[in-house]
């Protein structure tokens, strides 16, 4: 027996560096939410991402060398996010991380990329601070005072919103973040916002605070928080009698949304990456890819997905060497790469320029209303 | 005004939902000195039993009395049973270990529920069916009764009238009584302490059954997790009415209601749980052992 345990031991290890180490691959790392309360958001970006993978492996992959995707759940908890990111680094040896939806999570992930010199691309956190951290940080997706700006300006000139009140997520950075741009916005525009008040994810009663709401009358309502809480708020809010239009950001992009909401939540606008109505070339080349694959029609999470992981192989395929050096100067000048929902241009501050569309929830379709462009 | 009695409505009904939670902790703490933290996730698991049944029935869209019974039974039946093997497998084995041993029992088998769950059931959230037409009862104009609120509490107010039946009128609550007073004489006297203290999970995890359905029924969306916010909030409200009071429980459920709801109407949403807490803290600091809490003697 003794003489057992060290053979074990070497024949364990010379497997385990067996599988560490694999020249012809290439280890990209995602991060997401595929259990917890968001979990459609981790999975539907999953989807988006792996569909690109496979496609560009089908394709020859990178100069030959397969890509391989890691991918690694964290539970929608920011705490987790670190550990995973941290990791994926550590262990997995990634040369590049693609991941998070909420921007709460990749502000926790961003500074262990950034401080192990490994790119990072975020497909849809729309909080500035996120590409703040620092130059190996990039996003596919449009910012919150963009997509804040997009929603006030609809609300004014498309809607004549009068009166409009404010229900925050306090507890999301990007809730906070959205809310604040937009009240900015539209009150430059010359609105009025009656009431602001905020909930805490994870709540299911909202009734105080919308009784607040109601009390003031307004004609409008912004709720910029996630799917899972507004699909609730949106009940309550009719069950009060109140009549406002309700309004929000891509936080609200799930299937479950109109599931959570049924028909309280018709009628509502929010804006977002891209439309499953779109009539673009590329984008209907994704849905049918999609479709194809997945068997259902891809959410605007999908999409972004799929988007982070165009560039991230496009910055790959276009750089001399795999590093994460080569591949972070490659990222860096992306301009005017056609992906799925629209022409991407990596700015110098390492955020997307792009458009945005407003959306309006009609059962389990969002129907396209318009365009808005930066 | 109008306001006023709106938020006194809303306040009682999410009150009375607490209040059923926090007699579940309270029922365990009355006879172990246990506080139970897998109770909230025995509330989640309840919320799934029911949703599964309706699945199975077809019953998502048939709302009405019948599907609300027979959802009770489901997650009555469904939790009782998780109570049951909770206590039996994991908590009376370590019934002489020190108390801090079966407490952070507890803590673990709360994540094994919350974590199994998401496993099992997906961790996405479920909408939950339908169970009653929410129509409004009595409309005064800028103040309305609804048919679930008052459902909420004509369930919850019943759950309570059973409760106290059980504990002062019959056989067993006499014999739960005595285990709370004193564990070893009741032994001695011929109470099978035992059995007594599974009937104790079984009648507490049943509470949480009944918590999950009126949840479901007024929040219609279920997830794992969503066990973590309320026991909390359930957990608080036990406390504050004094752990081990049943009373004391619905007493402390309320008040935790009401106080949330009227600190977002008349101070600030964004410190609602600050404030709430903040006020129970102070309530705290004048009666240490909760409002209708017994003055607990350490006995030498």
């Amino acid at each position: 027996m003794r003489s057992l345990l060290p053979l074990c031991l070497t024949a364990f290890l010379s497997l385990a560096a067996c599988t560490k180490k694999n020249a012809n691959e290439i280890v990209v790392g995602q991060f997401g939410s595929m259990t917890g309360s968001e979990a459609t958001f981790g999975i539907s970006t999953d989807e988006g991402v792996k569909l690109a993978i496979d496609e560009a492996n089908a394709a020859g992959g990178i100069n030959g060398k397969k890509i391989k995707l890691v991918t690694m759940d964290n539970q929608g908890k920011a705490e987790e996010a670190a550990a995973v990111v941290t990791r994926l680094i550590e262990q997995e040896k990634i040369v590049a991380l693609l991941g998070e939806v909420a921007s709460s999570r990749s502000l926790a992930a961003a500074p262990i990329a950034q401080g192990r010199k490994i790119p990072m691309i975020t497909p849809s956190s729309t909080n500035p601070k996120v590409t703040e951290v620092g130059d190996y940080v990039f996003r596919v997706c449009f910012i919150d005072p963009f997509q804040g700006t997009v929603m006030a300006k609809f609300a004014t000139e498309n809607l004549k919103l009068k009166k409009v009140a404010i229900l925050r997520d306090m507890k999301s950075d990007y809730s906070v973040g959205l809310a604040d741009f937009f009240k900015q916005k539209y009150v430059e525009l010359g609105g009025t916002i009656v009431a602001e008040q905020t909930y805490q994810s994870g709540d299911v009663d909202f009734k105080a605070q919308l009784t607040q709401i109601k009390s003031k009358n307004p004609d409008g309502l912004y709720i910029p928080g996630y799917y899972t809480e507004v699909g609730l708020i949106a009940r309550q809010v009719r069950e009060l009698g109140i009549k406002a239009i309700m309004m929000g950001g891509d936080g609200w992009d799930s299937s479950k949304l109109s599931e959570i909401g049924q028909d309280a939540v018709n009628g509502s606008y929010f804006s977002n990456h891209y439309s499953s109505e779109s009539t673009d070339p590329a984008a209907v080349d994704f849905m049918n890819k999609f479709k194809a694959r997945y068997n259902k029609t891809p959410d605007g999470l999908s999409a972004m997905g799929y988007d982070a992981a165009l560039v991230l192989i496009h910055a790959m395929k276009n750089a001399k060497e795999i590093t994460p050096k080569a591949i972070r100067d490659e990222l860096a000048k992306i301009k005017d790469f056609q992906a799925a929902t629209g022409k991407i241009t990596i700015d110098e501050k390492r955020n997307a320029s792009k458009n945005a569309v407003v959306v309006q929830v009609q059962g389990a379709v969002n129907k396209y209303v318009t365009t808005i462009n930066p | 005004m109008q306001d006023f009695v709106q938020h006194l409505i809303n306040g009682t009904s999410l009150g009375s939902i607490y209040a059923l939670i926090a007699l579940g902790y309270t029922m365990v703490y009355g006879i172990l000195q246990l506080i139970n933290f897998a109770h909230s996730d025995v509330y989640m698991m309840g919320a799934f039993s029911a949703y599964y049944l309706a699945m199975f029935m077809g019953l998502q869209n048939s709302p009405g009395v019948a599907t609300l019974a027979s959802l009770l039974a489901a997650a009555m039946i469904g939790c009782s049973l998780l109570g049951l093997a909770i206590e039996r497998f994991a908590y009376r084995p370590l019934r002489k270990a020190p108390k801090l041993n079966i407490l952070i029992t507890a803590i673990g088998v709360s994540l094994l529920l919350q974590y199994s769950a998401q496993i099992i059931f997906g961790a996405d959230p479920k909408v939950f069916p339908k169970v009653l037409e929410d129509s409004v009862l009595i409309d005064f104009g800028a103040v309305q009764l609804k048919s679930l609120d008052v459902a909420v509490l004509i369930v919850t107010v019943i759950m309570m009238l059973a409760l106290n039946f059980l504990i002062f009128k019959t056989k067993i609550g006499k014999a739960m009584r005595a285990v709370s007073q004193n564990m070893t004489v009741a032994s001695m006297m011929g109470v099978n302490v035992d059995r007594v203290i599974s009937f104790t999970f079984v009648v507490g995890s049943s509470l949480a059954g009944v918590g999950a359905v009126l949840v479901g029924m007024k929040y219609p969306k279920i997830d794992p997790l969503m066990g973590t916010f309320i026991g909390i909030k359930g957990f608080v409200a036990a406390v504050l009415g004094g752990i081990g009071s049943l009373p004391g429980a619905v007493l402390g459920g309320l008040l935790m209601g009401l106080s949330e709801e009227m600190v977002v109407a008349y101070l600030s949403s964004t410190y609602r749980d600050a404030l709430a807490f903040g006020l129970l803290i102070i309530i705290l600091i004048f009666r240490p052992s909760g409002l209708l809490g017994k003055k607990g003697v350490e006995k030498v």
